[in-house]
């Protein structure tokens, strides 16, 4: 760990004055910035904490919308009854990301500015190339280690796989993300890597994350996050879905039905393909089944990530399937 | 240290502290209150801080190590490089082999894997000796690495001849059987993963060392320091007073151990060396990869009469290490024809090492698997198939058992579970989207013997202290020993102190293998009885006794107090006995080695495992056993496997402490979890790497991985295997957990799987 100058802001003015300095990043919640620093990612010239600004931890819920402060902690908002039941998918997003420990530290803004667990992103000693960290030096991931890998949204420069969960709950109900002057979707926010691997976001120097606000839905009153993994805590998804799920006054067409996929993209990734195949559509296992298929359209595979692609839009059909049971 | 609060003790014994009472552990509330101090914890004046530079590359040569930057960095008193380390003897192994080599070279001029240590930085402060060596730049001319078994360059290694066990005509008989079947086996590479890394903190005053080092062998490592250094074992001290797991791991003075060590030589100050987490899978073997094919021919009615099995394990470069997959194979099952051999195939690793049960872990998911999938192939229960090729005695030695309560633990394990109930058509269970499964396997570990001491003290206020350079790395040493000592002399449980964890203590070996338990309550039994006789020698002789008058030939001690047999005479504490006779102390000194034994023999029995007793010694052949019944729930979308419920039933001999045995068991069955489903080192093949050397991509089980574990124990006192009756326990429930779950995996999906872990991608 190098030596870097650390900054207190108290005010979101001070922090987003201090956030254009050269080589500044922001302290929230610690749990990424804090590791990527032990294993020589993170080499911050300036460390600006804002973890001290008031007020920016509000958990604000109506059946318009959620409001939540960039500074909320994960275990807080996963905990909130509003949130439970106007977004449940958010809730069981949020209970099944990480450990205790990091769910208590973490913060809903950091949460958007996790990076990726590509192992080889991780490891700059050993495998100095890499798009996302040094632009143009090229990717060890491809051809090498590749099972936790994305098959959506990769390229030739990047194949490392978007980590979080909360955030695929958010594209799936079309949150927004709040930048100060700009809001942006949620869905926009996150970049895939194309050419340029080492732009994950779209935030501008200057920029702080303040909230992210979440519009209710009938589809987001009834939602679910399945996360699907090797154990059955702390540990990244093999493939996720957040869906939600609004049927007509029969009971058994679908109105609305919303879909996003995690663990298996290099952002989080809505499957319209799937909504629009299934809106209209009567509840039924095999077409739920068939239209799940079109989760993984035009993946690519990079060896021992393969079994993603089957994966995934078994989740799918598990997710809209639960939903349809508890009708 | 050592002072252990006893008011903790469960309810479920009237004798806690008796040998076999249910005691907590001592050790335990200064653990989770924080205050017991591990030993690179200790703060030491003028403490330096070195940080370790690794290869980057699997094969090849150091060409050029660039330090300048790193020297000139603020903080950095020291850098090492291969060329500036000071010289190092080279020291004898761990069976006490003289070296190789006349010198020891810790940092590598010529890298063999990835990770080897090439140099290191010495600062006032962690973080300048972390950031300084950022700055060293190592420069290497790279040679193509053998990165793993199925490397295709790695070809099929060295044949091991003492692993060869042949009897009958295995083949012939193979063919002949008109029951078959053959199947191949694999595990990965996989880490011992203790909480606590390895690390140490290294003092020299003088020609003397101190080391506060996690040690499983405190005397054994003394001695490696003492060769490396080239000054008398005396002169060595080490300090391992908790052990924050070892698994295996922390037996042996290692590379960075003489880095640590050179370097607080070099400077003439104490300096503080810990691994990193990613270091902590590259500076010492796991267990290594393996490879087993089991062919079994068997009569229709299910009895086997051949058994061929072929296995080979990984090793490093320049190390060996035999991982020996027959030791379950040869031992487990009634076979008249029988043949086992081994190879070892060189690869570009670190020497892999020991983890919980080396050997017989993998071979057991060898055969127990095999087993299974006989059972399968003459439609028979598992089970049956079992009891029906059990062996009455050692089918490799020709000897009966000491003790194997096996029968007992098929019978008390498939009851408790209600194996009864099975359906034994694979994919007949289910509840909803889950599979069920059940399924099954044994176990077994040999009961490894060697000679202990310890010091008993008996002091003036009545208290006990018992001294040994054993220690405790959480499977109860500092509890059971103080149960011997208060049992054997008859005062409660509180009043004894148990002093462990120094080398400076009396001698002891190993804790590994299972043996230190019983090498060690066997010591402290001899050493305390020692101390009662002379106390009662003194109370019945010393004119200023009370009991001089009484004319009984011997004293009862009971809950401290001493008193004639009848009780019809005076009855006195050991402490006012103590101050009527004028005595301070009683010390004795007990172990379990001959009279005749040399000064030399001593040596080496305490600081090699050369002298170790081997386990089918004399008449009999002795092992601990198990059996494991476990029920698995597989999702059918998802191909996700979760334990769901496991009961075993194990054959340990005497407990000297149910609760710690439990709990040691139920860490073997977690661990065993851990490598069915989860645990592999997953190597980078253009790199000769692994890359998920961390604690998040490296998976072990949490919590929610965990079911309800229920253990029975079914052993009965062994008398042949240790003095107080004890057969091993801590390696004995990881073995047969693997194949337990495999087969249960199979018996829910009909799909074998037999490369280990069973995860996701390989069922859906």
């Amino acid at each position: 760990m190098r030596d870097f100058s650390y900054l207190r802001a108290d005010t979101i003015e001070a922090a987003r004055n201090a956030s254009a300095l050269p080589g500044a990043m922001l302290l929230a919640g610690g749990t990424t910035l804090v590791d990527l620093a032990k294993c020589g990612v993170a080499e911050p010239s300036t460390v600006i904490d804002i973890s001290h600004i008031d007020g920016l931890d509000a958990i604000d819920v109506t059946t318009e919308r959620a409001m939540i402060g960039a500074l909320a902690k994960m275990s807080h908002v996963a905990d909130n009854a509003e949130v439970k039941s106007h977004f449940p998918a958010v809730s069981e997003a949020l209970w099944q990301a990480a450990s205790a420990q990091l769910r208590n530290m973490a913060t809903i803004g950091g949460n958007l500015m996790q990076r990726t667990r590509c192992p080889y992103f991780r490891d700059p000693a050993n495998f100095p190339a890499c798009n996302k960290r040094s632009p143009g030096s090229g990717c060890s991931a491809i051809g090498g280690v590749t099972r936790g890998h994305a098959v959506l949204g990769t390229s030739e420069a990047c194949i490392a796989t978007y980590p979080g969960d909360l955030a695929i709950a958010l594209v799936a109900f079309d949150a927004v993300v709040h930048l100060g002057e700009r809001s942006l979707k949620v869905e926009d926010f996150f970049l895939a890597p194309g050419a340029t691997a080492e732009r994950e976001h779209d935030i501008r120097p200057g920029e702080v994350i303040t909230a992210i606000e979440i519009p209710g839905s009938a589809a987001a009153r009834r939602s679910t996050y399945i996360k699907v993994r090797d154990r059955q805590s702390y540990e990244f998804a093999a493939a996720s879905a957040a869906v939600g799920l609004e049927l007509e006054a029969d009971g058994r067409t679908i109105r609305d039905i919303r879909v996003a996929l995690g663990g298996v993209a290099t952002k989080p990734w809505r499957a319209r393909a799937v909504e629009d195949a299934l809106k209209g559509k009567p509840l039924d296992e095999a077409n739920i089944r068939k239209a799940s298929e079109l989760a993984v359209e035009g993946a690519v595979d990079h060896g021992a990530n393969h079994y993603k692609i089957a994966l995934a839009p078994r989740v799918v059909a598990r997710a809209i399937l639960k939903l349809g049971e508890t009708a | 240290m050592t002072v252990h609060d006893m008011k903790h003790a469960g309810s479920d014994s009237a004798r806690l502290e008796a040998v076999g009472g249910r005691l907590s552990r001592v050790d335990g509330p200064a653990k989770i209150t924080g205050a017991a101090k591990y030993a690179f914890e200790q703060r030491l004046d003028g403490l330096t801080h070195a940080v370790l530079v690794g290869a980057t590359i699997a094969a090849g040569k150091v060409t050029a190590i660039d330090a300048r930057a790193a020297e000139t960095a603020p903080g950095v008193l020291l850098v090492l490089t291969p060329d500036t380390i000071m010289e190092l003897k080279g020291a004898s192994d761990w069976l006490g082999n003289p070296p190789a080599l006349s010198t020891y070279a810790p940092l590598a001029r010529t890298v063999t894997f990835s990770g080897q240590h090439i140099a290191a930085v010495v600062a006032e402060t962690f973080e300048q000796a972390v950031a300084a060596a950022a700055l060293v730049k190592v420069t290497y001319e790279e040679t193509p690495a053998i990165v793993d078994l199925s490397d295709r360059k790695a070809g099929d290694g060295i044949q091991i001849d003492m692993m060869t066990k042949e009897w009958g005509d295995a083949q012939a008989a193979f063919a002949a059987a008109p029951v078959r079947v053959c199947a191949a086996y694999n595990t990965p590479r996989e880490f011992q993963v203790a909480m606590e890394p390895h690390g140490l903190i290294a003092r020299w005053q003088g020609d003397e060392l101190t080391i506060w080092e996690p040690s499983q062998w405190l005397d054994g490592m003394a001695r490696t320091y003492a060769e490396w250094f080239g000054i008398p074992f005396e002169k060595v001290r080490l300090v391992s007073p908790y052990i924050g797991g070892g698994f295996g791991s922390k037996a042996l003075a290692l590379a960075h151990s003489a880095v640590a060590a050179a370097a607080a030589k070099m400077l003439n100050r104490p300096v503080k060396l810990v691994l990193n987490r990613p270091q902590n899978f590259t500076s010492y073997g796991g267990r290594a990869a393996t490879r087993q094919t089991v062919t079994i021919g068997a009569d229709k009615d299910g009895k086997i009469q051949s058994i061929v099995h072929r296995g080979v394990n990984e090793t490093s470069v320049d190390g060996m290490w035999v991982e020996p997959l027959g030791s379950v194979t040869s031992i487990m099952y009634a076979t008249p024809n029988f043949s086992s051999k081994q190879n070892v195939v060189r690869v570009n690793t670190v020497v892999p090492g020991a983890k919980r049960a080396p050997g017989e872990n993998p071979s057991a998911f060898g055969i127990e698997c095999a087993i299974d999938e006989l059972a399968h192939e003459l439609g028979m229960d598992p089970l049956q198939v079992r009891l029906i090729n059990y062996a009455e005695q050692d089918p490799q030695v020709n000897k009966p058992w000491s003790t194997r309560q096996l029968r007992e633990a098929f019978a008390a394990g498939a009851e408790a579970f209600g194996w009864a109930r099975r359906s034994h058509a694979p994919r007949s269970m289910r509840d909803g989207h889950q599979l069920i499964g059940w399924g099954m396997a044994a176990g077994t570990y040999p009961v490894r013997r060697a000679h202990g001491e310890a010091v008993v003290k008996i002091l003036a206020d009545g208290s006990v202290e018992v001294e040994s350079s054993s220690i405790d790395m959480g499977q109860g040493t500092y509890t059971i020993l103080a149960q011997t000592a208060a049992d054997t002399l008859g005062v409660p449980v509180e009043q004894v102190s148990v002093k462990l964890g120094d080398s400076n203590f009396a001698r002891a070996g190993v804790a590994g293998g299972s043996r230190l338990a019983g090498v060690m309550t066997g010591a402290v039994y001899k050493a305390a009885g020692l101390a009662l006789d002379e106390l009662i020698g003194l109370a019945l002789s010393d004119p200023r006794s009370p009991f001089q008058k009484v004319r009984d030939n011997t004293l009862v001690v009971k809950d401290g107090r001493i008193a004639s047999p009848r009780g019809d005479g005076p009855e006195l504490s050991i402490a006012e006995l103590m101050q009527a006779v004028g005595r301070d102390r009683i010390e004795a000194k007990g172990d379990s080695l001959p009279t005749s034994t040399t000064p030399e023999e001593r040596y080496k029995n305490y600081t090699t495992i050369a002298m170790s007793i081997p386990h089918t010694e004399g008449n009999y052949s002795r092992h601990s056993w198990c059996a494991h019944f476990v029920e698995v729930r597989v999702d059918e979308d998802f191909g996700t496997v979760r334990v769901s419920r496991v009961v075993s039933a194990l054959d340990s001999g005497r407990l000297y402490n149910p609760k710690l045995a439990e709990s040691q068991w139920k860490g073997g069955i977690i661990m065993g979890i851990g490598q069915a489903l989860l645990e592999e080192g997953i190597v980078d093949r253009r790199h000769g790497r692994v890359v998920n050397g961390n604690l998040a991509d490296y998976m072990l089980p949490t919590n929610a991985d965990i079911p309800d574990i229920q253990t029975i124990s079914v052993g009965i006192p062994d008398p042949h295997s240790s003095a107080l009756g004890g057969k091993g326990v801590g390696e004995l429930a990881i073995v047969g957990i693997a194949p337990a779950i495999a087969n249960a995996v199979f018996h829910a999906t009909g799909k074998r799987v037999r490369d280990l872990p069973i995860t996701l991608e390989k069922l859906i």
